[in-house]
């Protein structure tokens, strides 16, 4: 498979990405400048990594969204191409456009770095066809405005449609305020588009790839990755 | 000879002098070097120049008696960060800097350009930042302002180093009234690099040109440097405007272009601008070098108008870097600069004369011979007394036995929790952190592309220092070693990060060369030499002195991660203790919180046992025989085991008896191990001659003491985790 990860100025988790692609692919994605107005050939993904683009001033995701690589990722994702965003990617997909809501402050206003418990809520998405329907798995959060927020139009339209992909739960399983640290509506931790091929998510299961790292917990996230474009 | 600057008027001079901190007789030796009266540029060079901040007058006497070099000791003291080689041909760079004054004044700024200026340290020498650590002190929880403080401190820490995208992995936190109007905030940054890739600041090459990297000039933090030389008064609000504002997204752009230039062979020299900016910056490079520099300020990014050359060469704006390039390479050096949206000027050329001019459109502003400056620079052999010894505590009746001890002792703002703090830094970016916040003694990150590990920590017990500066000294160095330790990891070498009081002051002196020969006694026994450091003085308010806290910032190699132990222990394994306890009471937490006293000799560090134990308990870990490992600190015995605990989520049977003395003493070079079977250990502890015994069984859901009772792991989970965030609940 041939993945492109951005590269904008304050992206910061770019390297995580790219080792936990070459670890399930072992094929080093490329990185792409935000500058560029043009993909690779030939893409198969592309991946928004983590990070403050653009420090978070403004809007976090709000500048990068307007970056001349977007217009390109935009008309990618238009003729049926997948998008992966993480965390600022996520914000960047939303302020791009190509997700609904918003992303919020956290609620507790404060940057929230620890373990999060994910309920995988459909399996049949290019990210999470190696997940067991109903599988619950850890992963981390790194953010300071992760808080999904959408109208109760754009809520009942996700749901009905069932395009929340992953939501904040307890370990065992349960969906609960809790376990829902930022705030987000209805425990909303990643959603993705009617063709299920654009998904945001803010929590890093890229940093759970690696057994000497911080577990595997997020391998099965790379694993359907891969699978996806074997078969492709 | 160019034309010379104007002089100030001279009873202005003189008068200036002093407000910026320049003592009578310095004054004088200005007057002797230029042979006339400065100009107000001059004046503001010599009086940073010659600061406590940047000339270490008063410590460097004491400083030069530190052990600084072993076999894997590339660069010590004296460049940007120290470089020690740790194997693969890589390199680890790190330093220790303090922040204390902005910090208390602008908690958040302060505190994030502590961090931003600690990491330009490290890039500076051509390493990828791949770590944070924070050594914090705060004043008692409850002083006034000291909730702001503390959530200042925080916020800015994290602000800063999770958008610059470094993890910040660890550090420590102590609570005590002495620090109520003034806290240390002391941040430390370890980076990797190629060993032959090592950038230096001497400039070298007439000719070459003096360029000009990173964020624009503003007028803020001027005479940063010269504030954090004094003492505190009542009015430190008023200086306020001496604390610079940091910009990490700046920062990170520096990074990446620092580091695509640095791929390159185009840099002759770098030095990133800390303390006292510019001047700082062009004089130690020119002056390392044994070159001269022309500067014309008019080049000089500038984000305000109608800026001087006083105010640019003083300004301590962030995220600046200064570097002298190879000739030709200036428009690949600055395309690079330009795709990362930064600022790229030549300010200047190197000359031969071995001087210093400063030109702003045309004038001459300063213009001062190099030499004299540094090598006529203050030095003070300050008068000290040696701090009394204490007398050794007598025996103390346990007055709420150990069940109650426990929980209130874990509880303790100096040993609770402190997840309320890490919750809110980015410790997993990069994707390398083996071992978070509070799973081991010491952070483990490993290297990128490389089975290889650091093991890093940072520690001081700032209630021994007072006691017993050396033997608190001695303490600081043995337990950063220990730390390291006990994930397995070789120690192999320090920061120090000197935090004491007004050196005018003989007492204070006497703590501080008393804390300098501990250092150096403990660095000498454990192989464990100092390649970095920071001296922060006049840490005073109205008077009163904080203690005596030489921070230690500890890094240690670890072939492969693999081997890495941390806290948590399986059931089902036995508790081994390795290291003698005699039941040392003296200065403990269980005497300061349970029997409400703080009284004693500290505990005495027998650097024989401590390097004997040591390497003892890292030969049995990387034999693979070790689940989990813990030293004994803060709290003693059962605070150790009860840490394990905790982390794990398991309980424990502890069968050996002892008193409040032996479960709570704070003796040194102590480690307990979770194994498998504690009789091969035993066996081999005693074949080395070193004192070991069996504790009990990790098992179950409660900590089960040697009476019976029990407590139950929740219970002291919910006791150790409540605290800060009960404390900062109306604080935040």
């Amino acid at each position: 498979m041939k993945a492109g990860i951005i590269l904008f100025p304050g992206t910061n988790r770019e390297r995580d990405m790219a080792l936990a692609l070459a670890r399930v692919t072992g094929s080093k994605p490329s990185i792409i400048w935000h500058g560029e107005s043009e993909l690779p050939a030939g893409t198969d993904l592309v991946v928004l990594p983590g990070g403050f683009s653009y420090g978070d001033y403004l809007r976090c995701g709000a500048m990068a969204a307007q970056s001349p690589i977007m217009r390109a990722i935009a008309a990618f994702a238009a003729k049926g191409g997948h998008v992966l965003g993480v965390c600022n990617g996520f914000q960047i997909l939303i302020e791009a456009g190509l997700l609904p809501g918003a992303l919020l402050k956290n609620a507790s206003l404060r940057f929230l770095s620890m373990d999060c418990h994910l309920k995988v809520e459909r399996t049949d998405t290019p990210y999470t066809n190696h997940f067991q329907p109903g599988a619950v798995f850890r992963s981390t959060m790194a953010h300071g405005d992760g808080n999904w927020f959408g109208t109760p139009e754009t809520v009942a339209q996700l749901e009905a449609e069932g395009r929340v992909v992953l939501r904040y739960c307890t370990p065992e399983g349960a969906v609960t305020e809790a376990a829902n640290r930022n705030g987000s509506v209805n425990n909303i931790a990643g959603i993705c588009s009617p063709n299920r091929r654009i998904l945001g998510l803010m929590p890093h299961p890229e940093n759970q790839v690696d057994p000497l790292i911080d577990g595997t917990d997020g391998l099965p996230m790379f694993q359907s990755i891969a699978a996806t474009f074997a078969t492709a | 000879m160019t034309d010379l600057p104007t002089p100030l008027d001279a009873a202005r001079a003189r008068q200036l002098s002093a407000e910026f901190g320049l003592k009578g007789d310095e004054y004088d030796r200005v007057l002797a070097i230029l042979g006339r009266t400065p100009s107000l540029t001059e004046l503001g060079i010599f009086s940073v120049m010659w600061s406590e901040h940047c000339s270490y007058k008063s410590s460097r006497f004491w400083l030069k008696q530190l052990p600084t070099k072993a076999p894997w000791v590339i660069h010590g003291p004296g460049e940007n960060a120290g470089v020690i080689a740790i194997g693969d041909g890589l390199a680890a760079v790190f330093k220790m800097e303090s922040h204390n004054h902005p910090s208390f004044i602008e908690p958040y700024q302060g505190a994030a350009t502590g961090v931003g200026g600690i990491l330009r340290d490290v890039f500076t020498m051509g390493a990828r930042p791949i770590a944070n650590l924070n050594a914090l002190r705060f004043g008692a929880p409850d002083a006034p302002r000291m909730k702001q403080v503390i959530d200042g401190v925080v916020r800015g820490i994290g602000g800063y180093g999770n958008c610059v995208g470094v993890p910040t992995v660890g550090g420590e936190v102590n609570f005590h009234p002495r620090y109520n109007g003034n806290p240390l905030v002391n941040a430390m940054t370890v980076g990797i690099a190629q060993a032959d890739r090592i950038f230096l600041s001497a400039a070298a090459g007439v000719g070459n040109a003096v360029v000009y990297l990173g964020s624009k000039t503003g007028r803020d933090g001027i005479h940063g440097a010269t504030m954090a030389s004094t003492e505190f008064a009542a009015d430190s609000e008023d200086k306020r405007p001496t604390v610079q504002v940091g910009d990490p997204f700046a920062e990170k752009l520096l990074i990446e272009a620092c580091m695509e230039l640095m791929a390159t062979d185009a840099i002759v020299a770098i030095q990133d601008m800390g303390a006292a900016g510019l001047t700082s910056s062009s004089v130690e490079m020119a002056g390392k070098g044994g070159v001269g520099i022309e500067l014309q300020m008019e080049n000089v990014p500038q984000r305000e108008t109608g800026m001087t050359a006083y105010e640019m060469m003083l300004s301590e704006s962030q995220e600046r870097m200064l570097m002298i390039l190879k000739p030709g390479r200036e428009a690949m050096a600055e395309a690079i600069f330009r795709k990362w949206e930064l600022d790229f000027a030549i300010i200047g050329h190197l000359t031969d004369t071995g001087r210093i001019v400063i030109r702003h459109n045309g004038v001459v502003e300063a213009d001062i011979e190099l030499a004299p400056l540094e090598s006529q620079a203050p030095l003070y052999e300050r008068p000290w007394v040696p701090t009394p010894k204490l007398p050794v505590l007598g025996t103390v009746a346990d007055p709420v036995g150990l069940k109650a001890a426990l929980l209130k002792l874990v509880a303790c703002p100096d040993l609770c929790s402190r997840r309320w703090i890490w919750d809110q830094y980015d410790s997993m970016v990069g994707g390398q952190t083996a071992r978070r916040p509070g799973a081991a003694d010491a952070a483990v990150v490993r290297v990128e592309d490389h089975k290889r590990a650091l093991a890093m920590t940072t520690d001081c017990t700032p209630r021994y220092c007072l006691a017993d500066p050396e033997e608190g000294g001695k303490q600081a160095v043995a337990e950063a070693w220990r730390n390291i330790t006990a994930t397995g990891a070789l120690p192999l070498a320090i920061t120090d990060n000197m935090n004491f009081g007004n050196p005018e002051k003989p007492e204070i002196m006497g703590q501080f060369a008393g804390a300098v020969m501990g250092i150096g006694a403990a660095c000498r026994a454990l192989d464990f030499p100092v390649v970095s450091g920071n001296v922060s003085l006049y840490n005073e308010t109205e008077g009163r002195g904080i203690l005596p806290t030489p921070a230690i910032g500890g890094v240690g190699v670890l072939e492969d991660v693999a081997h890495a132990v941390g806290l948590a222990m399986p059931a089902g394994h036995d508790l081994v203790l390795v290291g003698a306890t005699q039941g040392w009471l003296g200065q403990s937490l269980w005497l300061r919180e349970i029997a409400g006293r703080e009284e004693g000799a500290p505990p005495p560090v027998d650097l024989v046992a401590e390097r004997r134990n040591g390497d003892f308990v890292r030969a049995q870990i990387l034999s693979g025989a070790v689940a989990a490992c813990h030293d004994c600190s803060d709290g003693g015995l059962l605070v150790a085991v009860a840490e394990m605990a905790m982390a794990s989520g398991i309980g424990a049977t502890l069968e050996a008896s002892g008193d409040h003395a032996f479960w709570y003493g704070e003796d040194q070079a102590r480690y307990v191990l979770a194994v498998p079977s504690a009789a091969p250990l035993l066996a081999a502890a005693a074949a080395a001659g070193i004192p070991a015994m069996h504790l009990g069984k990790s098992r179950g859901r409660d900590l089960v003491l040697p009476n019976g009772e029990a407590i139950s792991i929740l219970d002291l989970q919910v006791a150790h985790e409540m605290t800060l965030p009960a404390l900062m609940r109306d604080g935040a």
